[in-house]
Parts: structure tokens; sequence; C-alpha cells
């Protein structure tokens, strides 16, 4: 097997292509990629840092948005205890690219933002901190269009501390 | 040391349901120590879940989120097997990550 014969040079050109190839998706994963990856997401610092509900979804989507029944909030009536209330989202909105949590009565609304691509599905369950008996709001953004729901939780002990 | 991430990672026809269980104190820095001192913001600002190179998942957190944060979310596409990647970063700039399998 010669390098130069006219039948041979394609494939072995393809195989080593091939090689290539799977090295570079096998970077893919390493530490290169989640810097990639952190980049495409930045962390929105300044959404997190506003204290009402209405300034960080301005911060967070810059428009407001409508109540809708397309949106499911489960959270409890009563949280014994505000340190650890789970909180489940989903919606049975189309094209859902993102959901956020906000909790009106802490010191900064905004608890959690969750990015949704295509092919996740448009529901969620978490854990979060409540300071006191307020409202949970969800905010689900679907198709360009922000849509949300409103539960007020009971809060026996508080979970912010201090 | 053991990791700090904990996955279970279920694919159930073409959904596959992932729960992600993280040890980390989450200091929302407004609570006080024993002495009275406020203890600094120490959280998880993200979270990303990959599934055969690309993120099924991407979490934003503040300090409202509870300590030893645990999220449950599916997506389509996943089948058992396959590697998930989990990895977190937090306002100190501290990291975890963890591949675990589909089951």
């Amino acid at each position: 097997m010669s390098i130069d014969h006219p039948g041979l040079a394609p494939t072995r050109r393809l195989v080593l292509q091939g090689i290539v190839t799977v090295m570079l998706i096998g970077l893919g994963n390493g530490p290169w990629r989640q810097a990639l990856a952190a980049a495409n997401d930045p962390y929105p610092e300044d959404a997190f840092r506003q204290k009402s509900e209405a300034d960080a979804i301005r911060a967070l989507y810059g428009r407001t948005a409508a109540p809708s029944d397309q949106v499911k909030l489960d959270a409890p009536e009563i949280a014994e205890n505000g340190a650890v209330v789970p909180i489940a989202v989903s919606a049975t909105l189309a094209d859902v690219t993102s959901i956020a949590l906000l909790v009106s009565g802490n010191p900064n609304a905004l608890a959690a933002s969750y990015r949704i691509p295509a092919g996740t599905l448009p529901s969620v369950a978490n854990r979060l901190k409540m300071q006191q008996t307020c409202n949970v709001t969800a905010i689900v953004e679907a198709g360009g269009q922000l849509y949300s729901a409103t539960k007020e939780v009971k809060v026996t002990v508080g979970g912010c501390g201090g | 040391m053991a990791s700090s991430i904990r996955v279970r990672a279920i694919a159930s026809g073409d959904t596959t349901e992932v729960q992600a269980l993280i040890q980390h104190p989450m200091d929302s820095g407004f609570v006080k120590d024993e002495q009275g001192r406020l203890i600094p913001p120490h959280f998880i600002q993200q979270l990303h879940v990959e599934h055969d190179g690309k993120d099924v998942f991407v979490a934003s957190w503040g300090p409202a989120v509870a300590k030893d944060p645990y999220v449950k979310f599916s997506f389509k596409g996943g089948s058992k097997g396959d590697e998930l990647r989990v990895s977190w970063i937090d306002n100190q700039g501290a990291t975890d990550q963890l591949a675990a399998k589909i089951q």
C-alpha cells in the first residue's frame, strides 16, 4: 500500500478527517466547552440585585408579563420552614425558552432563572428560601412573550435569617 | 473528595428525567453567625447540564435558592447509557463537575 496510490488516497484523507473530527468533539467536553457555555449564558447579576418583583422582571426581560392559566405554579399553601420551600413550575405553552421564579417578600425578589433549550420540557422543580408570607411568581417566556402565575405562600418560620 | 453533585437521570420512552442534588451552603449574606457577624454571601450562580455536547438545562441562581440545591427537569433525546455532564460555579469562583450515565 503506497502513499501515492490513486485509489487509496481519498480514503486515507477521509479517515484522517474523521479522526480529527472525533478529537475535536472530544475536546468539546473539556473545560474549554465550559468557558464557551458560560459566555453564552451571562449571569443576570443586575436582575438578581433588584429589590422589587417588577424591577427584577424588567431587568431580566425588559418587559412585563401577563397572567396566564397555561402556567402552572405548584407551591404549598403553608410553608412551615421558609428555608426550604418546594416550588415547581410547568407550562402548556409552546416554544418555552425560559422560566423564572420570584419571591416578592425576599430582600431580592428574583430567586432563580432557568434557560429551557429546545427539546427540554417546560417544567422545573426546585426549593427556595422565603423570608416571610408573600407571593411567589413564576414567569414563563414562550415565543418571545411573557406569561405568569402567582400564588401566596404562608410562611410560619422565615428562611432568610437575621 | 467526593463530588458535591449527585445526579439521577432516568430515560423512559424519549424523555429523560433528571434530578440533581448539590451540596452547597447557599449563604445569602443576610444571616448572622453566633457572634452576630454577617456570614458573607456564598451561593451557586450557574448550573449547566450538558447532553451530547449541548446544554439541555441552564440554571441561574440567586441566594434565595435553598441550601443544598435540588432541581428536577426533563428533556427529550437522551437514552440509557448516554453521558450527562453537570457543572456549577459559585459567586466565589469555586466550581465542580460530574459526569453521570442516564439509567
